[in-house]
């Protein structure tokens, strides 16, 4: 696939048009449609209404099916809260495959480990078109090299709920894992044997989609109480099935944090460089993942808001037990949940009021009036690559193949007052910090430090964060200069090699593309 | 002799590193301990230590480890390694090694003359890599004056717990009170030969409590540093050693009123209306010296 392309704002060429997705803009800046002058303009929503008397309850998953009006050429979404559990994806693609159903598209909110069967749909040839935050394993090989039909599409997750509100990424029929439902399709996340706490993902695709459809193992009597995720007014069809997924891998224990050594110095310098800031104090916010070093970072701060009496507004984003014991110990006065990383929190939603569910676009929908990460004081991110520029990947691996998730990395970055991203200087023998990362996900004008165990690297434009890390005797240094340090034990690795085609897109949060994925030679 | 030149560096906590794990090898000097101890004796099996010695040797080479002090724990004088050990060591140039199994005088000599000959071989400045004396055995606490004295050579004296209650038929408790004489008889001799002291290792990496107890009683006894065997103990090593915000302020007044004594050429230092003598201003200085380590604010004198 080559298109006529164009060099964005970071010097990326991508394309101006794609047939199917229709005209593209460049990335022109983190901010260029933020300065409040910006017009959005929501396509309108239509569907049909069905009769009061109406059975929602299908009788199989065919049904469900064939009822939706689903056709070819359509585009079907899913979520993924039930994590490397989710049997969804598959029971629903089986389906569609004997259905002869051809030329799907797929947007689901993201995949993981257990989604390999998306990359079988992709050889046979039903799935067309993907839309996606993440991909791993197959999935990932199969886009990079180049077997879709156009271009696959990555989102954050704040793009995403922008694109489907706008309907640049239009859903005709949502297949929402429900792990509780009642007959009249209300759902929840924190009750049942596949229990996932948070549908933060699934509670926009029920709003957006023209048709929704419940698929659930877990049919309780209604009404479904006390909590309701998605509400019956949402949902078109219920679906039970045997099951939607493995406990075992839906309902892990609490995250636990890194014994490493070397993850534990990175956390422990992105801790000293977030209190030099100033930022962790009363009513401050906060975000950070449950991987790698973000939770022992979170236990530094944890420790520091103990032993200086601070009580900070909110934790939001993905949250791990470890965040729901921090609201139970009143270090926080509320958390945001769009998305629970481990079974702990389970209990917490289900039961502390001031834990509360929320929807992806209320998370991180940069268009709408006010979403929660442009309020973060400081957020913690992970990364698989960054370059001088400060520039992020999360997506490529070293081989050049897609491994990894969009997610919340550029929103958060945007949003958040300090963007800290952690990352060990070298993985298997191969520099973290690089001259150019292959795909930019967020771009380095949001992002303010990169911490490694080697030492800090400040964005140059955030001169008050370099006076302040110095200020405290912190490891800082130029990133070029950090980056050398780093090769004189890792020396460069080879470049993978790409051809020209461009076989996927990141679309940057405000809609715009950032840069294009290639397939590998 | 340069071993003075290194001789009062700061060697609060000693981090050991097992000497054939290139991974933690090529990471140990981001831990933020004094120095690092790339170990070729109990950590490294038989079968491996020929391996190890030219992992670490490589490593001294090729690695950049800033202000981190590098120390290798050879193999000791009464097995096959030591010798191999000495050769293919120094003239990597470590800043000491640590000779353990010292039973007596005679070993530290031994190793003081083949260091002597291979540094001279190498063209490396004579004294360029010290030694820290490792005492396990109850015959070398009997000897441990004249160890003190063997050698210019020598930068510091250690001692190692779990060899030493061995010996003795004793079990070794993890607070390690049971060696207490060892350890004062250790103490003492160093001091008295201008050396440092370094207490012996916290086994539970687990218990950082446990190990907070057992620093405290290290500086209590005079230690001058204590070796880690996990990152995680270094910033509780550290702490042990870090002064109180009044013993800081203390000493502050003292070596200030030192000062201002010098400068007015009074042979008499007065603080508070008490007299202070010479020793008190020396303890204030490294009462400073340790603050400033600690990352306290330490005025300007």
């Amino acid at each position: 696939m080559n298109f006529d392309c164009v060099k964005n704002s970071l010097g990326r060429l991508v394309p101006r048009e794609v047939p199917g997705l229709g005209p593209l803009a460049p990335y022109a800046g983190a901010y260029s449609r933020l300065d409040g002058s910006y017009v959005w303009t929501p396509a309108a929503r239509q569907h049909r209404v069905p009769a009061p008397s109406t059975n929602k309850v299908a009788s199989s998953l065919r049904e469900a099916i064939e009822r939706s009006g689903l056709q070819d050429g359509m585009t079907i979404s899913f979520h993924h809260h039930l994590r490397n559990g989710d049997a969804v994806v598959g029971i629903v693609l089986s389906e569609l495959e004997r259905m002869g159903i051809r030329d799907i598209t797929l947007a689901p909110s993201s995949l993981g480990d257990s989604h390999d069967c998306v990359a079988d749909a992709i050889r046979k040839g039903f799935v067309t078109r993907l839309n996606t935050s993440g991909v791993r394993g197959e999935v990932g090989k199969a886009i990079t090299n180049g077997l879709l039909a156009a271009p696959a599409v990555i989102r954050s997750h704040g793009g995403r709920a922008r694109a489907i509100e706008e309907g640049s990424l239009h859903i005709d029929v949502a297949f929402l894992a429900a792990p509780a439902c009642d007959r009249l399709g209300n759902m929840t996340g924190s009750a049942g044997k596949t229990a996932c706490g948070s549908m933060g993902y699934a509670i926009h695709d029920a709003k957006y989609a023209d048709h929704v459809i419940a698929v659930t193992d877990n049919l309780v009597a209604y009404p479904l109480s006390p909590r309701i995720s998605v509400p019956q007014y949402l949902v078109d069809q219920v679906v039970v099935v045997d099951s939607i997924g493995d406990p075992s891998k839906i309902a892990t224990g609490a995250t636990r944090i890194t014994r490493d050594p070397v993850q534990l110095r990175i956390a422990e310098l992105a801790f000293k460089l977030i209190r030099s800031s100033g930022y962790i104090k009363e009513d401050c916010s906060f975000q950070t993942g449950g991987g790698g070093p973000s939770l022992a970072v979170a236990r530094f701060v944890r420790d520091y808001m103990k032993a200086e009496n601070i009580t900070g507004s909110y934790c939001v984003g993905g949250i791990t037990g470890y965040m729901a014991d921090m609201l139970k110990d009143g270090l926080f006065r509320s958390l945001f949940d769009v998305q629970s990383f481990d079974a702990a929190v389970t209990s917490s939603i289900a039961g502390n009021p001031y834990h509360m569910e929320a929807d992806v676009s209320w998370y991180a929908n940069p268009f709408n009036k006010g979403c929660l990460v442009n309020d973060l004081d400081v957020v913690v991110l992970a990364a698989l690559d960054v370059d001088v520029d400060f520039n992020v990947d999360v997506l490529t691996g070293h081989d050049g193949v897609l491994r990894g998730a969009s997610g919340g990395h550029s929103d958060t970055a945007a949003g958040a007052k300090l963007s800290v991203i952690t990352i060990p200087s070298m993985r298997n023998g191969v520099p973290s910090i690089r001259e150019r990362v292959q795909t930019v996900v967020t771009p380095g004008e949001t992002v303010d430090v990169i911490v490694t165990e080697k030492g800090i690297a400040i964005n140059p434009l955030r001169e008050d964060l370099l006076a302040k890390a110095k200020d405290a005797g912190l490891p800082v240094k130029d990133i070029r200069q950090l980056k050398a340090e780093i090769e004189k034990t890792t020396g460069l690795p080879d470049e993978v090699n790409f051809t020209d085609e461009i076989v996927g897109l990141v679309e940057y949060r405000d809609g715009t593309i950032i840069d294009s994925i290639r397939k590998v030679k | 002799m340069n071993s003075i030149r290194g001789k009062d560096r700061p060697r609060r906590s000693l981090l050991y590193i097992p000497g054939n794990n290139p991974g933690m090898l090529q990471n140990c000097s981001i831990y933020g301990s004094d120095g690092v101890l790339l170990d070729l004796e109990d950590s490294i099996s038989i079968s491996e230590k020929d391996s190890a010695r030219k992992l670490v040797k490589h490593a001294l080479m090729a690695l950049d480890f800033g202000s981190v002090e590098c120390i290798v724990r050879i193999n000791g004088r009464d097995t096959p390694y030591f010798e191999a050990d000495l050769a293919e060591i120094i003239p990597a140039a470590p800043d000491a090694i640590r000779l353990p199994k010292v039973d007596s005088a005679e070993d530290v000599i031994e190793a003081d003359r083949i260091i002597t000959r291979i540094e001279t071989e190498c063209s490396l400045e004579s004294g360029t890599v010290g030694i820290q004396a490792m005492l396990e055995t109850a015959r070398a606490i009997v000897n441990v004056n004249s160890i003190a004295a063997a050698s210019p050579r020598l930068v510091g004296l250690t001692l190692g717990g779990q060899d030493l209650a061995a010996d003795l038929g004793i079990k070794a408790t993890k607070g390690g009170l049971e060696l207490l004489f060892a350890k004062s008889a250790v103490v003492i001799a160093a001091k008295a030969f201008g050396l440092q002291a370094f207490d012996t290792v916290y086994t539970d990496v687990a218990d950082l409590e446990g190990l907070a107890e057992a620093a405290a009683l290290s500086v209590s006894l005079g230690f001058t540093g204590k070796a880690a065997i996990h990152p995680s103990q270094i910033s509780v090593i550290h702490a042990a050693f870090a002064p109180s915000e009044k013993e800081v302020g203390k000493a502050t007044k003292i070596v200030a009123a030192a000062r201002e004594a010098e400068k007015r050429g009074l042979g008499v230092i007065a603080v508070d209306g008490k007299m202070i003598d010479a020793p008190v201003v020396a303890q204030a200085a490294r009462t400073l010296e340790l603050a400033r380590l600690a990352g306290m604010e330490v005025p300007e004198l």
